[in-house]
């Protein structure tokens, strides 16, 4: 399992590379291998606005389902375009190509609450 | 035998081989089992389009022996394994008085007063309990053997060619449904054509010792072949594409065998009693409660257990199944519906495709939101033999 060190993350299993006003969200590689092949993933439109910690959004897999939750306050500017075509992305670059949404913070956002590579990593050893 | 610490999963002997190959385990009815080794739609399509290897050993095996056997089973079961010759082998199942379904099972007669039972995991004890009480005033004894036994499938088109340089038997006649003792890797098994996916395939019955060579002997020989190992996630997704009964999904003790489309297991004319008779008798000639139907999703969103079926909005059944089809690429599942709902929607269903009558009306609540499905007839998937 990787933990990218530069990434922030959610107790959801969520990372969000935030650069400037722009985060990029995806779930975790612990996340896909809990959820095994990604069949279809539902996210909301560009304009949707997001509040963090409600779901915005879902993860079908062959064995189960879970909500996708916004890590951020903000609105969605896209949903990556190639995982409604190849949802397995998720699965083979969960932090890469895979990635599901760029949400634009609004700007009472307070992202200093998401978790940083380490308490994750600490998490997920907890869950185990 | 010390009874199983219900917090410790029991151990397949097979573990030290799905550790090495990095499997993801879970637990399933009190045992650590594989999941999945890598992608488990993978798993699916190497089954479908090659062969996979599974390990099975959690799954119950008693024997039922002596000079009454045969009439004891008889009593207990639906079936009546006392018309098997040796070597054949029987889908039937074990119902209580009610007509309740306690299990599915596999049946094999060994010789003529030695049968096996093949249970599932979670029932075994309750299958075994009942057979004990059952076989009373019958001269037979009843043992649970499943940790006498490693059960290993090889299952998929390229099995037989797979399995046939390895085995002293004679695959080619080896009948679907029969079971034959010899050697596999030149280790003693019980050898049957049966198995779970809806492919030709084997599985076999050996020692626990015997269970790492013969695995890793199988794997060798048919990696070339596109032989993989399977698991619990590609089992399940197989024996659905099959329209295969799961134990708890389809069936249980509030589901009789004609509820489940099986009534042919229940064999109303063989002589004397068996427990269930009468409530099967009455269950046979009764308009059926319920019908249990395969179902296609309209969108991508997956229908799964325990989600309502809505025949013009309102609930008329059950989800019992579901999941994307590896095989269909769409999601699939089986259900329980009304028998008037289940008519209305097939009928709509083999309509023209044009005026379909039931368009629109059947739908699965799929957490909250209503999404189009269509009736079609089980199997989702049959093999071209």
């Amino acid at each position: 399992m990787t933990v990218p060190e530069n990434l922030s993350y959610t107790a959801e299993h969520e990372w969000v590379s935030i650069d400037g006003t722009v985060a990029s969200v995806g779930i975790t590689d612990y996340a896909q291998q809990a959820l095994g092949d990604v069949v279809y993933v539902s996210v909301p439109a560009a304009g949707a606005p997001v509040t963090a910690g409600e779901p915005c959004g879902e993860v079908e897999s062959t064995k189960s389902v879970s909500d996708l939750y916004a890590p951020v306050d903000g609105e969605v500017i896209e949903a990556n375009p190639d995982i409604d075509e190849d949802p397995g992305l998720v699965n083979t670059d969960p932090y890469g190509a895979g990635w599901l949404l760029r949400i634009r913070l609004s700007d009472d956002a307070d992202p200093a609450g998401l978790l940083s590579a380490e308490e994750y990593t600490a998490l997920t050893k907890e869950a185990e | 035998m010390t009874a199983p610490d219900p917090a410790k999963p029991r151990q397949t002997p097979l573990r030290a081989v799905h550790e090495r190959l990095g499997a993801s385990m879970t637990e399933f009815a009190g045992w650590l089992m594989p999941l999945r080794y890598r992608s488990e739609t993978a798993e699916h399509q190497a089954v479908r389009g090659h062969a996979g290897l599974f390990d099975l050993s959690h799954m119950g095996e008693i024997i039922v022996a002596g000079p009454g056997a045969a009439a004891a089973l008889d009593y207990a079961l639906v079936g009546q394994p006392s018309s098997m010759a040796p070597g054949r082998a029987r889908y039937t199942m074990i119902c209580a008085a009610d007509g309740g379904v306690l299990d599915d099972l596999i049946v094999y007669r060994l010789a003529d007063q030695e049968f096996l039972v093949v249970a599932n995991a979670a029932n075994t004890g309750v299958v075994d309990g009942a057979l004990r009480e059952r076989a009373d005033g019958h001269d037979a004894r009843i043992t649970d053997q499943t940790d006498a036994y490693a059960l290993i499938a090889i299952q998929g088109p390229a099995a037989a060619a797979i399995l046939g340089p390895l085995t002293d038997i004679a695959l080619d006649g080896v009948k679907y449904y029969t079971s034959h003792r010899g050697t596999v890797a030149g280790r003693e098994i019980l050898l049957a054509r049966t198995g779970y996916t809806g492919e030709d395939g084997f599985e076999l019955f050996s020692q626990p010792e015997d269970a790492e060579h013969i695995w890793t002997t199988l794997s060798g020989a048919g990696t070339g072949a596109g032989l993989v190992p399977a698991g619990l996630a590609a089992r399940d997704t197989l024996r659905l594409e099959a329209g295969m009964p799961l134990y708890g999904n389809e069936l249980g003790p509030d589901t009789t065998p004609f509820d489940a489309g099986l009534g042919r297991v229940v064999k109303l004319d063989k002589p004397g009693d068996f427990v269930g008779r009468a409530a099967l008798t009455a269950a046979a000639q009764a308009p059926p409660r319920r019908v249990l139907v395969g179902l296609r999703g309209g969108t991508r969103r997956v229908p799964r257990h325990g989600y309502p079926v809505l025949w013009d909005r309102r609930p008329h059944g059950t989800v019992t199944s579901g999941a994307p089809s590896p095989t269909l690429g769409v999601p699939i599942a089986m259900a329980y519906v009304e028998p008037e709902v289940a008519a209305a929607a097939g009928n709509g269903d083999a309509g023209s495709s044009d005026g379909d009558a039931a368009h629109g009306r059947l739908a699965i609540d799929i957490r909250g939101r209503a999404e189009p499905a269509q009736m079609t007839p089980l199997p989702f998937y049959r093999r071209i033999k």
